[in-house]
C-alpha cells in the first residue's frame, strides 16, 4: 500500500529565493519542480524546445505566483545557443542559483530495432546536450563563486538493460560525468547534483502500465528541490530506488544479461 | 498504444478503447478515424465517460492554470485541472468554488461535460452558471470561444454535453470569495421521510449547502429516517484561517468480496451510522473537506463493492408528487434490501440549470449506490424507472450504465437539439448505448 502523505500546500520552509534555470521546462518533472519553487518564491527561468508550450508552462507558474517567469528557446546542441541562454537568464534572474537540466527522450520500445537516427537522437538528448549544458553553467558557478548544477539522470544508468539499451547508456555516462565535473569543481563551491528518478507517472512513460512502483512527478520534484540546498550529491527518489538498484547492481553480470528486465 | 482501459468509478461496464493522451492544448486533440471521447478522472459512474471500440483521451496532462485576477476570482485554466487542485491554489488566497460535488477528484472539464450540482443547489445551481467561457476544440480543426453571448448554442449544448460536442481545452470559472476555510454546520436526524421534508425546506432558506443521509433498509414508520446535514463557510471565525487540504492517507487496498456487503452488515453500518448522532441535533465547526468530501478520505473506496463493480442510481422527481414517488421508490429499495450505505437526498432549486442536457430540475434527488448482483439489480431497477417515468422525473446520465434508450429520450426530450450540436468525431459507450 502506497500513499503519498504529504500536504500540497506550504512548501518546505527554505532560506532565501532563488534564481533558478530549467532546460526542458516543458518535462512533467521540470513542471513539478518549477511549480513548488514558483510557490515558495523562486525566480523561474525556463528553457526548451516548443515556445508554445514554454508559454502554456510559464502563464501557469505566472498565475500561480504572481511572479513574471522567463522564457526562451534554444538549440540544446549548440554551445553557443546554450551559452547565450545563460546570459539572457542571467540577466533576468539577476544570479543563477541553481540550473536544472531536465530534458530527455526514450525510444518507443514498442519499435524493435531503432534507426541510426533514432539511436543517434536518444545520445544527443540524454547525453551530449546535458554535457555541453554543464560545461557553460559550470563556468558561470566557478566565475560567481558557486551555484548548484542539478542534472536529473535515471535508474536506467545503474546497470545496462536490453529494454532500454541506449537510454541507459547516455544516462550512465551522464554519471561518470557528473562524478567527474565534481571533482574538477571542489574547491569551488558549486554543488553537482545527479537524481536519479525511479519510474514515475509522466507522459515519457505513458505507453506503460502503471504499477506500485510509480511514483508521481510532484513526489519527485518535492525531493530535487531539496537536493539543491542540502543533502546527498547523487539522489534516488523515490528512496525505495536506491535499494532496489543496489540489488540490481550486485547481480553478476553472467545472470544478468539473461534477464529480460 | 496502451493494453489497459481506463475504467469508470463503477467499475462497469468493462470496456476495450484505445488510448491516446491529449498532452498539450497548443496541439490538436488526437482525432483519428475512431471515434473518440475525452477522458478525465474516471469518476463517472457508468460508461459516460468510456468508449468501448473507439479511442479514449485522457486529458490531465492539460492541467496549466491561465490566469487568476485575484481581485475578481476569475480563473481560467485547462481542462484537465481538477477541484482538488483548484481548492489548494484557491482556499489559501480566499476563494472557493462556486459549485463542488461529492468528490473533489474530477476535471474541470468532466465538471462542465457533466454540469454537475452540489450541496449548494439551492443557492448556486449548477458548476455551468458559473463558467464564464470555454473554449472547444472540434474535429474541424476550429477552435471556439464559447459563451453566452458567442457560439451560444454550443455553449449550453457544451455544459452538460457529455464530452460529445468536441474537446474542452480551457474554461473560465467565477469563484466566490470566503474568508475562512472552515464550514458552520449542523446536522439533525430525522425520523422519517416527512421529517426530511420539514426540515429541508426551512433550513434551503438559512444554509447555503444542505445534504441529507438516508437509512434506505429502514421500513415502515422509519422510512426514510436520516441524518440532515446543513452548512455555511464560516465568517472569520476568530483567525479566519485559509487553509488548503491535506493529501488522504489511507488507501483501500484490495477488492472486497462480494458476500461481504450485504443486508446485515450494512444494516449494522447503518444503525451505528445513524445513532452515531446521538442528540437529535448537533453544532459545530469542521474544515471544507470532511464536509464535502467525506469519501475522499479514503482512496479506491469503490474496491469496497467488489469485483464486479457497482452502479449509482441517481433520479430527480418534481416536487409535486414527488413525496409519494420518493417514498415509493424507498419502499422498493429497502424491501429488496439491496441498497448500501451510501444513500443521499437533496431538494434542488429554482436556479435554471444552464445546459440543453443538464441532469438537475426542480425537485427531490435521490442517490444511491447499488453492489452488482446481476439479474436482482436489473429488476429492482425496472421498477424505480417506472416510478421516476410516472412521477415526470430523470436520471442522471454520470451515475448510469443500464438506463433504457426510450427512458433516456423521454428524460430529455431536448437529446435531438443537441445531437445537432455533437462532434461527429466524438462519441461515448454511453450514447451509443441510449440511441440504440
Amino acid at each position: 500500500m502506497i500513499s503519498h502523505t504529504h500536504a500540497t500546500f506550504n512548501p518546505m520552509p527554505y532560506l532565501e529565493p532563488q534564481g533558478l534555470l530549467i532546460f526542458g521546462g516543458t518535462s512533467a518533472i521540470a513542471q513539478a519542480v518549477a511549480r513548488l519553487a514558483a510557490a515558495r518564491g523562486d525566480k523561474i527561468f525556463l528553457v526548451g524546445r516548443d515556445l508554445e508550450k514554454l508559454a502554456i508552462v510559464a502563464r501557469d507558474l505566472e498565475a500561480r505566483s504572481g511572479r513574471t517567469v522567463g522564457v526562451t528557446s534554444a538549440d540544446f546542441l549548440s554551445a553557443d545557443s546554450v551559452e547565450a541562454v545563460l546570459g539572457q537568464a542571467g540577466k533576468f534572474l539577476g544570479r543563477i542559483d541553481v540550473v536544472l537540466i531536465a530534458h530527455g527522450m526514450m525510444i518507443d520500445p514498442t519499435v524493435p530495432a531503432p534507426s541510426w537516427a533514432q539511436i543517434e537522437e536518444c545520445l544527443r538528448v540524454n547525453f551530449l546536450s546535458p554535457v555541453l549544458i554543464a560545461e557553460a553553467a559550470a563556468r558561470v558557478f566557478s566565475r560567481q563563486g558557486g551555484g548548484t548544477l542539478a542534472i536529473i539522470g535515471s535508474v536506467a544508468g545503474d546497470r545496462g538493460r536490453r529494454t532500454i539499451l541506449h537510454y541507459g547508456a547516455a544516462k550512465g555516462g551522464l554519471e561518470r560525468y557528473a562524478q567527474g565535473l565534481r571533482g574538477r569543481l571542489r574547491d569551488t563551491g558549486v554543488r553537482v547534483v545527479l537524481i536519479k528518478p525511479g519510474m514515475v507517472d509522466t507522459p515519457m512513460t505513458a505507453h506503460l502500465r502503471k504499477g506500485l512502483l510509480f511514483a508521481q512527478p510532484e513526489t519527485v520534484a518535492r525531493r530535487i528541490l531539496k537536493s539543491f540546498t542540502s543533502g546527498p550529491e547523487t539522489v534516488y527518489t523515490p528512496w525505495i530506488w536506491c535499494i532496489i538498484m543496489g540489488i540490481i547492481k550486485v547481480i553478476p553480470e553472467s545472470i544478468f544479461k539473461k534477464l529480460t528486465i | 498504444m496502451s493494453g489497459v482501459t481506463p475504467a469508470s468509478w463503477g467499475r462497469l461496464p468493462r470496456t476495450l478503447a484505445q488510448v491516446h493522451p491529449w498532452h498539450w492544448s497548443s496541439n490538436p486533440p488526437p482525432w483519428g478515424t475512431e471515434p473518440v471521447l475525452a477522458y478525465g478522472l474516471g469518476r463517472s459512474y457508468g460508461d459516460s465517460c468510456l468508449n468501448d471500440g473507439g479511442v479514449l483521451v485522457p486529458t490531465r496532462s492539460l492541467d496549466h492554470l491561465v490566469a487568476f485576477d485575484a481581485a475578481t476570482g476569475e480563473l481560467t485554466c485547462e481542462a484537465g485541472v481538477t477541484l482538488d487542485e483548484i481548492l489548494q491554489f484557491a482556499v489559501p488566497r480566499g476563494w472557493f468554488l462556486p459549485v463542488v460535488p461529492g468528490t473533489k477528484y474530477v476535471t474541470v472539464g468532466g465538471a462542465i461535460a457533466n454540469d454537475i450540482h452540489g450541496k449548494n443547489h439551492h443557492r448556486a445551481g449548477t458548476f455551468g452558471r458559473h463558467v464564464q467561457w470555454l473554449e472547444l476544440a472540434r474535429s474541424d480543426g476550429r477552435r471556439l470561444h464559447c459563451s453566452e453571448t458567442k457560439d451560444e448554442a454550443l455553449f449550453h449544448a457544451t455544459l452538460g454535453g457529455m464530452g460529445l460536442t468536441g474537446f474542452i481545452a480551457q474554461a473560465s470559472i467565477r469563484l466566490r470569495p470566503i474568508t475562512s476555510s472552515a464550514m458552520e454546520v449542523v446536522s439533525r436526524r430525522f425520523e422519517n421521510l416527512a421529517g426530511f421534508f420539514e426540515i429541508a425546506g426551512e433550513a434551503d432558506r438559512d444554509f447555503e449547502y444542505t445534504v441529507a443521509w438516508v437509512d434506505c433498509l429502514a421500513r415502515g414508520k422509519k422510512l426514510g429516517r436520516g441524518i440532515f446535514l446543513a452548512g455555511n463557510h464560516a465568517t472569520t471565525s476568530g483567525t479566519g484561517e485559509l487553509r488548503g487540504h491535506r493529501l488522504p492517507r489511507a488507501r483501500w487496498p484490495f477488492d472486497l468480496p462480494e458476500f461481504a456487503l450485504n443486508r446485515w452488515s450494512v444494516k449494522i453500518f447503518n444503525e451505528l451510522y445513524y445513532h452515531k448522532q446521538w442528540s437529535a441535533e448537533k453544532h459545530g465547526q469542521i474544515h471544507y473537506d470532511p464536509f464535502f468530501f467525506p469519501l475522499d478520505s479514503i482512496r479506491d473506496w469503490n474496491r469496497l463493492y467488489g469485483k464486479r463493480g457497482f452502479f449509482q442510481y441517481q433520479s430527480v422527481v418534481p416536487i409535486r408528487d414527488g413525496q409519494a414517488a420518493t417514498a415509493a421508490m424507498l419502499e422498493r429499495i429497502s424491501h429488496s434490501g439491496q441498497a448500501s450505505f451510501l444513500a443521499v437526498l437533496k431538494l434542488f432549486g429554482d436556479p435554471v440549470s444552464p445546459g440543453i442536457m443538464s441532469f438537475p430540475r426542480p425537485g427531490i434527488t435521490l442517490a444511491l449506490d447499488f453492489p452488482n448482483r446481476g439479474e436482482a439489480t436489473a429488476r429492482l431497477f425496472e421498477d424505480l424507472d417506472a416510478i421516476v417515468r410516472e412521477a415526470g422525473g430523470a436520471l442522471y446520465p454520470a451515475k448510469d450504465a443500464r438506463m433504457r434508450g426510450e427512458d433516456f429520450r423521454r428524460f430529455y426530450p431536448q437529446w435531438e437539439a443537441f445531437s445537432r450540436q455533437m462532434d461527429p468525431g466524438c462519441s461515448s459507450s454511453f450514447w451509443r448505448r441510449v440511441m440504440a
